[in-house]
């Protein structure tokens, strides 16, 4: 990958890099998750599924996904 | 101290006209059960059947911190079709209202619904809900539409505050998480029974054994959230049985009136006064 073209994001809190222009939508499908199956937040902020395809990823961005889990 | 709305007798034994509510939604359980820590998908679905629930509290982890879950939400769908029951999504681990805020809705797109169990911790050994922070979460997430079951102290005035903001319940401790020490402090449980009369009170946390959901129901609440107790016990589909049949308990003696305690002895048998062998020994 050129390094021109590529982003460093933190994922989940750890670097991973991403091609320029991608959008949180093909991160997740990058990842190999369904998209129903995670929820989203870009640098703090829950990033709702609908707005994924229109949410272009910047350098340094910290996104985090989350999928359903048991709990109390 | 006497039970808001007595019941005719006769409808003690119909469980249909004791129907309580959550934002609208009528419900005939009084035991709301947690899923996590069960040891096998097959038993927490099997305690999920046996408790009768009809809500069941399940949360959000990051996607690279989880490991698979080995199908625990798969199955708890899947009794959720066959029980009927709802999903109540929480906020676990948030240590800020803002945290919290976008976490539930995250919660409410993954789970498709508006109820949040809103969690929002200022300690890290008690896990005590910090009040400040979850007031200021339960505000803007009332305000964003959600219906917010908020995880707080048996404090009055924050209690006040809560519904003041929207929040249409309350769930105080009984204890710290986890911790199954029961009702470490009825005197605060018993206040807010008496000051908030109108209000559906349920007990989250700290429950250890049947007898303390009992106790819960006797003092006026409404209903208990419990999760350890049934999953950390040795058999926990029994133990969801029995955590049920001591909610039933506990209800059907609120409306029966618990008689009030005294620091006196009062005869049960009616003897009357005279002494039951008249005259001296010889």
């Amino acid at each position: 990958m050129n390094p021109g073209n590529v982003i460093n994001l933190m994922l989940d809190g750890r670097p991973h890099a991403v091609p320029a222009g991608t959008t949180l939508a093909e991160l997740v499908l990058s990842l190999r998750h369904e998209p129903d199956a995670v929820s989203t937040a870009r640098n703090g902020l829950f990033m709702a599924r609908s707005l994924r395809e229109r949410c272009v990823l910047q350098d340094g961005d910290a996104v985090v996904l989350f999928r359903p889990i048991v709990g109390g | 101290m006497e039970p808001r709305a007595r019941s005719p007798t006769t409808a003690l034994s119909n469980p249909a006209d004791d129907a309580w509510q959550i934002g609208g939604t009528r419900l005939h359980s009084r035991f709301l059960l947690g899923t996590a820590g069960y040891p096998s998908p097959q038993v927490l679905s099997d305690a999920i059947v046996a408790a009768r629930t009809q809500v069941v509290t399940v949360g959000l982890k990051r996607t690279l911190a989880a490991s698979g879950d080995n199908g625990f939400i798969a199955i708890v769908r899947q009794a959720l079709k066959t029980t009927g029951a709802r999903l109540l999504p929480n906020t676990a681990g948030c240590r800020t209202a803002r945290e919290a805020v976008q976490l539930a809705h995250m919660a409410r797109e993954l789970y498709d619904t508006p109820w949040i169990k809103l969690e929002v911790v200022g300690d890290e050994h008690t896990l005590q809900p910090d009040p400040f922070e979850l007031l200021a979460g339960a505000t803007q997430l009332v305000r964003d539409g959600f219906t917010v079951l908020p995880y707080c102290t048996d404090d009055l005035v924050l209690c006040r505050r809560l519904l003041d903001a929207g929040c249409p319940l309350l769930m105080p401790w009984g204890a710290p998480i986890g911790s199954g020490q029961g009702l470490l402090n009825p005197f605060a449980l018993r206040t807010l029974r008496e000051r908030l009369p109108e209000a559906t009170l349920i007990v989250d946390a700290g429950i250890g054994a049947p007898s303390h959901a009992a106790q819960a129901l006797e003092l006026g609440f409404d209903a208990v959230l419990l999760n350890s107790a049934v999953a950390q016990s040795r058999e926990p589909v029994a133990m969801a049985k029995a955590f049920r049949l001591a909610v039933e308990a506990g209800r059907q003696a609120w409306r029966a009136g618990v008689m009030a305690p005294q620091d006196f002895a009062v005869a049960s048998t009616p003897v009357g006064g005279e002494p039951v062998l008249l005259g001296d020994a010889p």
